[in-house]
């Protein structure tokens, strides 16, 4: 829409897409991928194609590198790369223009190297394909580009195989490695999804920084509102496969036309840095207390002098009052899921209590605490991994109570009761996981941890694995819950976003330790220690320093 | 690594340690016993019977026999054959060439043709191709070797006669070409199973490694096809062939004794039957240890390899 009025000449334009249809293979849900899409990406510019999963953003990313799987076919449209069409153009001349003209990084840097191959040899062989310099030009001109993204001793780096590397390390290699052919167009898929987001501030700095001194074009597929504030110059909207808005960035954050583009806008979470209403609840003591909880990993063998020591939760103590939730934030490696997995003794502890309800759980064994266990229960991830996929949501929501007794017509009953409270439908008793979507199995999960009437509920980024807009329906019933039935919670995430929007109090975890534990207000308004000052300053698309609270919603 | 090496070196001891104590004990458990052919004999008098078990060690109590026999073992001396009484080793030394002549060629032949089908049926999933090599590999598997072995005599052999029946090498003739004849068809016969565990194995491996992030990676930046199978895809399937390779190797020995005994091949597996025909203790038990060994060692070199290959583990 804002596109059309965009007076461009062709050379001010670096990737054009006019009318593009991609069909899927029949059987699928949809007919298309994407139908009908046009877009432009200026020359210089930083477009932004943000939409949910399922939107077709990928896909068009996919087809602009033509790298369609065989069966997902091209069925109109034309999409021109710096005036060249590319549509119907045959395999070896779209293999000369990728990583040329057009190239591209990837969500996952982890597994987007070839672990056997060193960093150097990766890199250099985007310019051997090209059939660019010899093997010591190539090898200089590889060093250059480790220096350009900021890796440290770029000469050791060469040799480095991607297992040694971070996760931050990694993407920057990616970067350098679609930087090596000096391209003009730069494919960005969800490049800092996968990563904390202290590291994901410093990689969208890199590729903004990089994108400005090269005057390069990149489109930045993501389904982040925050990484689009950040970097985006313009924007594209993606729903169900349409393009339903396009503009700058600004017109889009600011004054969003698309009822979809302002539903997902107002779902993206903010920090708040108002804390929240506590619950009414009777004045009992707190239903958790944790003192100077310790848990090391150990591998290897002292014997054979292999033995690996890594401390994962170092002398964590904390209190949870009943109808409260804390939330436990850290990055990856700060120790925040081996918290969750001691409290639920699904891993021992190596010393320190765990009084749970007055009664130290941590020293019981597996069979004295059984009867208990029942009182806390899990959320998980990924709603796709954890439910059993050959069970009906009846038998997922019963097996566990009448396993500890309870009769089977009554759990049955008390199932549907579950389900109605999670808001789905009492007939999806008898149906199976994969007939429902991510949101709605996020709910099942929820139903079969309520079933044992728990004291308190541990959810291991129970939002994470969800687009924006089903995370904030999540997050509206686990709050609705916790006022019906004054469960406790301990919410462990890597988003403080979202532990924003839920949390009485919060725990900064780094390398095992809790470094703050506050309200939210303190957290995000006055955060004590360095390391929460950098997490919070670190939130894409947020400025809570300079600005106060009532500005910052206003803002997006 | 050498601490790696240092722990699998003591772990393959204590196996070997099992594994012969578990032989020794399966052995002396058969009804018989080793001079059991002699009860046949009408020569034999019970005096005799007596004299040569004092003679031969067996009126010992089992444990004892056990430890003499390890013991010996230990310093390098494997016993005597019973049926002539020349060493043990030098028994298997006898037909150790032809039984590694007979393994070595089946193992190239079904690694090189195995790993060609299983990339193949990886890239061109689902074409006729891949269903014939899938349903070629079910045959395969499900038929026994020696009928393999028997419809080749049959058809190369007796109805087209273009290749021997039987034998290392026609006497009088010692040609590397004769004896590449003799190995073409038990060769392949043995191959063919392992062919088809192979290929199978390997189509898995590629078709894991296809769909990986870095393949994709590889593509985008320009690579070619050819390249990006070869490099990314194959040497990262490869990896996990590597141990299967190690794992695969002593059932290449037990399918070579059924092979042999087909194509009258002078290796180990026919001289392990004969053995046990005659109740030659030593001898199998020799050749019990020697497969032991040869397993334990393929094992221990397939993890050496992968540890060596593996930057993963090689550098961690």
């Amino acid at each position: 829409m804002n596109a059309g009025s965009h007076a461009v000449t062709d050379g001010m334009v670096a990737l054009s897409v006019r009318g593009l249809t991609v069909s899927l293979p029949t059987g699928m849900e949809r007919t298309h991928a994407v139908k009908d899409i046009s877009f432009e990406l200026q020359r210089g510019q930083i477009l932004c194609v943000i939409g949910e999963s399922g939107s077709g953003k990928s896909v068009t990313a996919n087809t602009v590198m033509g790298l369609l799987p065989d069966m997902i076919t091209v069925t109109g449209g034309s999409i021109t790369l710096d005036g060249r069409e590319i549509v119907g153009m045959g395999p070896e001349a779209l293999r000369s223009l990728r990583g040329r003209v057009v190239s591209m990084i990837f969500q996952d840097p982890l597994s987007a190297l070839n672990p056997l191959m060193t960093v150097g040899a990766q890199i250099d062989e985007t310019m051997q394909a090209h059939g660019i310099g010899t093997a010591t030009s190539r090898r200089e001109r590889a060093i250059e580009l480790l220096t350009e993204v900021g890796l440290p001793e770029p000469e050791l780096m060469y040799l480095q195989y991607p297992f040694r590397l971070s996760g931050g390390q990694r993407q920057r290699v990616m970067i350098a490695m679609a930087l090596a052919m000096e391209p003009s167009i730069l494919i960005a898929d969800e490049p800092t999804t996968a990563l904390d987001v202290t590291t994901q501030a410093q990689i969208l700095k890199l590729i903004r920084d990089i994108q400005r001194r090269k005057n390069m074009s990149v489109m930045f597929i993501t389904h982040d509102f925050g990484v689009v504030a950040e970097v985006a110059d313009s924007v594209v909207v993606m729903e169900k496969g349409h393009v339903v808005e396009h503009g700058t960035a600004h017109e889009v954050l600011k004054t969003p036309k698309h009822p979809y583009t302002k539903r997902l806008i107002a779902a993206v979470p903010h920090l708040t840095g108002t804390n929240r209403v506590p619950l009414q609840t009777e004045a009992n003591g707190p239903v958790l207390k944790v003192e100077n909880l310790v848990k090391t990993y150990r591998s290897g063998s002292k014997m054979f002098g292999t033995l690996r020591v890594v401390p994962a939760v170092r002398e964590v103590s904390f209190e949870l009052a009943s109808g409260r939730t804390l939330g436990v934030v850290g990055e990856s490696g700060s120790g925040k899921s081996s918290l969750g997995r001691l409290l639920t003794k699904l891993m021992v502890s190596d010393s320190g209590r765990i009084l749970f309800e007055d009664r130290d759980i941590a020293t019981l064994s597996e069979a004295e605490f059984r009867p208990m266990r029942q009182r806390i229960q899990m959320i998980f991830q990924d709603p796709f991994a954890s439910l059993n996929p050959r069970a009906t949501i009846g038998r997922i929501l019963t097996v566990g109570p009448v396993a500890h007794g309870m009769d089977p017509a009554r759990a049955r009953d008390e199932a549907r009761a579950m389900l109605d409270l999670v808001g789905l439908d009492a007939g999806a008793i008898g149906r199976f996981p994969h007939e429902f979507s991510g949101g709605q199995r996020q709910r099942i999960g929820i139903a079969r941890a309520l079933m044992f009437k728990p004291r308190l509920l541990v959810a291991d980024e129970a939002v994470s694995a969800l687009d924006v807009s089903i995370q904030a329906q999540i997050l509206q019933l686990l709050d609705r819950i916790q006022r019906e039935t004054g469960v406790s919670m301990v919410f462990i995430t890597h988003d403080l976003r979202v532990a924003s929007q839920i949390c009485d109090d919060i725990a900064v975890m780094q390398y095992g330790r809790i470094v703050e534990l506050g309200p939210p207000s303190q957290i995000f308004l006055d955060p004590q220690s360095a390391y929460t000052r950098e997490l919070v300053a670190a939130i894409p698309g947020e400025r809570p320093r300079d600005m106060t609270p009532e500005i910052m919603t206003a803002e997006l | 690594m050498p601490a790696f090496l240092l722990s699998r070196f003591l772990q393959s001891a204590v196996l070997l340690v099992i594994v012969s104590i578990i032989g020794f004990t399966v052995l002396n458990l058969m009804p018989g016993g080793p001079l059991a052919q002699y009860g046949l004999d009408p020569g034999m008098t019970m005096d005799d019977m007596e004299r040569l078990k004092d003679q031969l060690g067996l009126n010992r109590p089992i444990w004892v026999q056990y430890f003499d026999w390890a013991w010996r073992l230990v310093q390098g001396d494997w016993g005597t054959s019973f049926r002539d009484g020349t060493p043990v080793l030098s028994v298997i030394g006898r037909h150790l060439f032809a039984t590694l002549l007979l393994m070595g060629s089946s193992t190239v032949i079904a690694i090189a043709v195995g790993t060609w089908i299983g990339i193949r049926g990886a890239t061109h999933r689902y074409s006729l191709f891949d269903y014939v090599a899938t349903i070629g590999a079910m045959v395969a598997l499900s038929i026994p070797t020696f009928w393999f072995g028997l419809v080749g005599i049959y058809v190369f052999s007796l109805k087209l006669g273009w290749l021997p029946a039987g034998n290392m090498y026609t006497i009088g003739d010692g040609s590397v070409l004769n004896y590449l004849h003799h190995l073409i068809m038990p060769s392949v016969v043995l191959a063919l199973v392992h062919i088809a565990i192979w290929s199978r194995y390997m189509r898995t491996a590629t078709l894991d490694v296809i769909s990986q992030e870095f393949v994709k990676t590889a593509r985008a930046k320009g690579v070619t096809e050819r390249r990006v199978l070869m490099k990314h895809v194959v040497g990262n399937a490869l990896l996990p062939m590597i141990t299967l390779a190690g794992v695969q190797l002593p059932s290449i020995l037990t399918g070579a004794l059924v092979t042999e005994t087909v194509f009258t091949w002078p290796g180990m597996g026919r001289l392990f039957l004969d053995s046990l025909g005659y109740s030659d203790y030593p001898v199998v038990m020799g050749l019990l240890m020697f497969s032991a060994i040869l397993t334990i060692a393929g094992n221990l070199i397939a993890d050496i390899v992968v540890a060596l290959v593996d930057p993963r583990i090689r550098l961690a």
